[in-house]
C-alpha cells in the first residue's frame, strides 16, 4: 500500500497563513474605520477563520 | 526537526499550557459577557439613557453637574467625570471616600442639559460586576493583576509552541482533516489542531494584548515618574489644591480644547487621583477620527489659575496601551465583530479545553501502558 505523500511547508502553511492575514487585516482594519463598509469588511476578515473552525470540524464529512 | 529539538517544543507547549490552562479558561468564560456588557446592561436596566430633547437645547455648566452629583454623596469627593462615547448628554462622575484608587466608588450620571440626575448605576455589584472583577485581577488588586498578565505570557509561549508543533503533526494530514472515524482521542488532537491552527493570530492579539493591559497600572506610574515628574518640579512639597481654591473646571473645558484643536473630551482625572497631579484637572481629550479617538492628549490645567501647566505627548508605551485595548475588547467594529469576538472565544475554550483531555487522555494511556508492562515483567506479580 502506498504511504501518504509528506506535505511541503507550503502545503500545511498556506490555509492558516490565508487565515491569519485575514484576522490581522480585520484586526487592524476595524482600527481605522469609522463605521459602515469598513466595520463590515473588518467583520467579514473575522468570520472567515471562524467559519473554517466550524466547517472543518462540525460541518459535513468530506 | 530534529527529534531533540522536537521534544524542547513539545515540553515547552505541553508546560506553558497546563500552567495557564485553567486561568485561561476562567478568562475566556468571564469575557464571554463583557463582550456584550452593554446589551445584557439594557437587559439588566443598569444603562442610563438621555430623554430625547431638541438637538440645539443648551447645556448647563461642567461647574453645575459636578455640584450636582456632589450633593448626592456630600461624604466623598470626584476623582473623574467623563463624557458618554455614544450620548455626549451624558456626564459620568465618580465619586469615593479620598482621592485614592479604590474600588468603594458610586457613580452619578447627570443630564448635560438640564443637570437633572439620571441615575446611579452600582457599577461595583452585581452579576456583570464579578465578570469584570474575575476577569481583571481576581479580586487580587495589582497582584492579581499581574498574575493574570503572568498568565498570559504562558498563553503566548503556548501558542507559538503549538504554531511550531503544527507542521510535524500535520504532514501527513490535509488542512482541516479529522479522524472522527478513528479513537476519540484522535478526534480531539485533530480538533484541537484545527482550531488552533485557525484561531492563531487572533489568540495571539487578544492574549497580548490582554497581558499588556494588566500593566496598565504600572505604565501609569512609570509615566507620571519619567514624564510627569519634572513638568511638576514647581509644584513640589505643596498639598492637594483643597476644593475651595479650585478653579471652574467649565472654563479649564474650555481652555484644554484649545489648547488641542480638533478634539473632544474623553474624561477629566481630578486633583491627588491616579491620573493627575495634587495640583492640576488633568483633561484627557481623545482625537474625532476612527484611529485618534482611541488615542489621548493629556493637557494639565493648574486647578487654581485655570491655566494650562503642560500638554505633553503621551510616550510610546502608553500609545501601545490605548491601542492594545479595542483589540483586546473587540469593541470597536460593530455587531458583526461582537458576534465573532464571542465565537471565537468559544473556538479559544474548545481549544484549551481539548488540549487539557488531550494531556489527561495521554497520561491514562501511559498508566495503562505501565501496568501492562509491569504485569508482563519477569517476576511481575500476577493474582
Amino acid at each position: 500500500m502506498n504511504e501518504p505523500r509528506e506535505s511541503t511547508l507550503w502545503d500545511i502553511w498556506r490555509w492558516p497563513v490565508l487565515l491569519g492575514l485575514l484576522t490581522a487585516v480585520g484586526l487592524v482594519g476595524a482600527l481605522f474605520s469609522d463605521g459602515g463598509l469598513g466595520d463590515l469588511l473588518a467583520g467579514l476578515c473575522l468570520w472567515a477563520p471562524a467559519l473554517a473552525g466550524l466547517w472543518y470540524g462540525w460541518g459535513p464529512r468530506r | 526537526m530534529q527529534a531533540k529539538t522536537l521534544k524542547t517544543w513539545t515540553w515547552v507547549h505541553k508546560w506553558s499550557s497546563l500552567v495557564c490552562t485553567v486561568f485561561m479558561l476562567l478568562l475566556c468564560l468571564t469575557g464571554l459577557p463583557l463582550i456584550f456588557h452593554h446589551e445584557l446592561g439594557h437587559l439588566l436596566g443598569t444603562e442610563v439613557e438621555a430623554p430625547s430633547m431638541p438637538a440645539d437645547t443648551p447645556r448647563v455648566s461642567l461647574d453645575r453637574v459636578l455640584e450636582v452629583a456632589r450633593a448626592q454623596h456630600p461624604d466623598r469627593v470626584v476623582q473623574f467625570v467623563s463624557q458618554s462615547e455614544d450620548d455626549p448628554n451624558l456626564w459620568f462622575v465618580t465619586l469615593t471616600p479620598t482621592p485614592a484608587p479604590t474600588d468603594d466608588f458610586r457613580s452619578v450620571v447627570v443630564d448635560a442639559r438640564t443637570g437633572a440626575v439620571l441615575g446611579q448605576p452600582r457599577f461595583d455589584q452585581g452579576f456583570m460586576w464579578i465578570m469584570l472583577k474575575l476577569h481583571v485581577d481576581l479580586f487580587a488588586g495589582l497582584a492579581g493583576k499581574l498574575f493574570l498578565g503572568f498568565m498570559g505570557l504562558l498563553l503566548l509561549a503556548a501558542v507559538v509552541s503549538g504554531a511550531v508543533l503544527y507542521s510535524p503533526f500535520m504532514r501527513k494530514l490535509a488542512f482541516g482533516s479529522v479522524r472522527r472515524e478513528r479513537t476519540t482521542r484522535l478526534k480531539w488532537l485533530d480538533l484541537h489542531n484545527l482550531l488552533g491552527a485557525v484561531t492563531l493570530v487572533w489568540l495571539f492579539v487578544v492574549g497580548g494584548t490582554g497581558m499588556i493591559n494588566t500593566w496598565a497600572d504600572l505604565l501609569i506610574k512609570y509615566w507620571q515618574y519619567d514624564q510627569l515628574s519634572s513638568l511638576l518640579a514647581p509644584y513640589q512639597g505643596q498639598p492637594t489644591v483643597p476644593l475651595a481654591e479650585r478653579g471652574s473646571v467649565q472654563r479649564g473645558l474650555e481652555v484644554a480644547l484649545q489648547q488641542a484643536p480638533g478634539t473632544q473630551l474623553s474624561f477629566i482625572a481630578f486633583p491627588g487621583t491616579a491620573f493627575s497631579s495634587p495640583h492640576h484637572h488633568t483633561y484627557f481629550l481623545r482625537g474625532s477620527e476612527a484611529f485618534t479617538s482611541r488615542l489621548l492628549q493629556p493637557v494639565l490645567i493648574d486647578a487654581k489659575t485655570t491655566e494650562v501647566t503642560a500638554a505633553p505627548h503621551l510616550p510610546w508605551y502608553l500609545t501601545a496601551l490605548l491601542v492594545s485595548q479595542p483589540l483586546h475588547f473587540g469593541d470597536y467594529g460593530g455587531r458583526l465583530m461582537q458576534i465573532v469576538w464571542a465565537l471565537l472565544d468559544i473556538l479559544t475554550i474548545i481549544v484549551l479545553g481539548s488540549g487539557l483531555y488531550l494531556w489527561l487522555a495521554k497520561r491514562r494511556g501511559e498508566a495503562r501502558s505501565t501496568a501492562a508492562a509491569g504485569e508482563d515483567a519477569p517476576g511481575a506479580v500476577t493474582p
